[in-house]
């Protein structure tokens, strides 16, 4: 028997309440990553070796400034979708689980502020 | 709601080996969260940039002692795992590839693409020796 009404069952939203979005916003913040991932290796290479003005030099170029900006919008949101799925998988209890996600949610958000907050203070510098 | 808590488990790790495609699939797992949690370093790498250029020393000295630099290479390595896996279910997600011969051909493409990509890095110089 199905309780659903005919139009929560044309919005397919579905017992997740979200319908596909999660799993949709996982695939997209994926494929923008794979190429988003070069900005990371080179600015993560220049901050282990290089003099302080040559990595300040690099993020402040614009096409560095958007492509870190974008990696990190991308990489926490990932970060927070995946490990939603992974408490969703392993917690069984609806009260830890929902506490965890919203945990991890607020954490990621936070990290993802702080280090936004950190690339527009290195701008104004530069 | 009542949950049941004695349902059957599949598969069931204690007797069952896992397959090549199933090691790395729980893999491209563990890397995720490590990978997420690695996400602080980042934070902390570059606020310190943020924070001028003795700020910035300082975070290098830290980021080169012997333990940060295996955590860093750690992350580089997992990082390329999770993303040639991550590119397979992408293709996944397209409905094909599925056939056992092409899974397992796969996975030791991916397990070679990770370890070329971390020594590319590590050849692209950088990161010193």
């Amino acid at each position: 028997m199905d309780y659903r009404t005919p139009l929560s069952r044309a919005k397919g939203l579905g017992s997740a309440k979200s319908g596909t979005g999660h799993w949709w916003m996982q695939r997209i913040t994926a494929a923008a990553l794979v190429p988003l991932t070069f900005w990371l290796i080179k600015f993560l290479g220049l901050s282990m070796t290089a003099p302080y003005q040559q990595t300040l030099d690099w993020l402040v170029s614009p096409v560095n400034t958007i492509c870190i900006i974008a990696w990190i919008i991308a990489a926490f949101y990932h970060a927070a979708l995946g490990l939603q799925v992974v408490i969703e998988d392993y917690i069984a209890a609806e009260g830890p689980k929902i506490i965890s996600i919203w945990a991890v949610n607020l954490a990621f958000l936070f990290l993802a502020i702080t280090a936004l907050l950190a690339v527009f203070r290195v701008v104004s510098i530069g | 709601m009542a949950i049941n808590t004695n349902r059957p488990t599949s598969p069931h790790l204690q007797v069952y080996r896992l397959p090549l495609t199933g090691i790395i699939s729980i893999t491209h797992r563990m890397t995720g969260v490590m990978l997420s949690a690695g996400l602080v370093l980042f934070v902390y790498v570059v606020s310190a940039l943020a924070g001028g250029g003795e700020s910035y020393d300082t975070m290098q000295t830290v980021m080169n002692q012997w333990l940060f630099k295996l955590v860093v290479w750690g992350f580089i390595y997992a990082l390329f795992f999770h993303l040639c896996h991550g590119i397979r279910h992408l293709i996944w997600d397209t409905g094909s590839s599925f056939e056992l011969e092409t899974l397992n051909r796969y996975a030791m493409i991916e397990l070679a693409a990770s370890l070329v990509l971390t020594l590319m890095t590590f050849v692209w110089g950088h990161y010193g020796l």
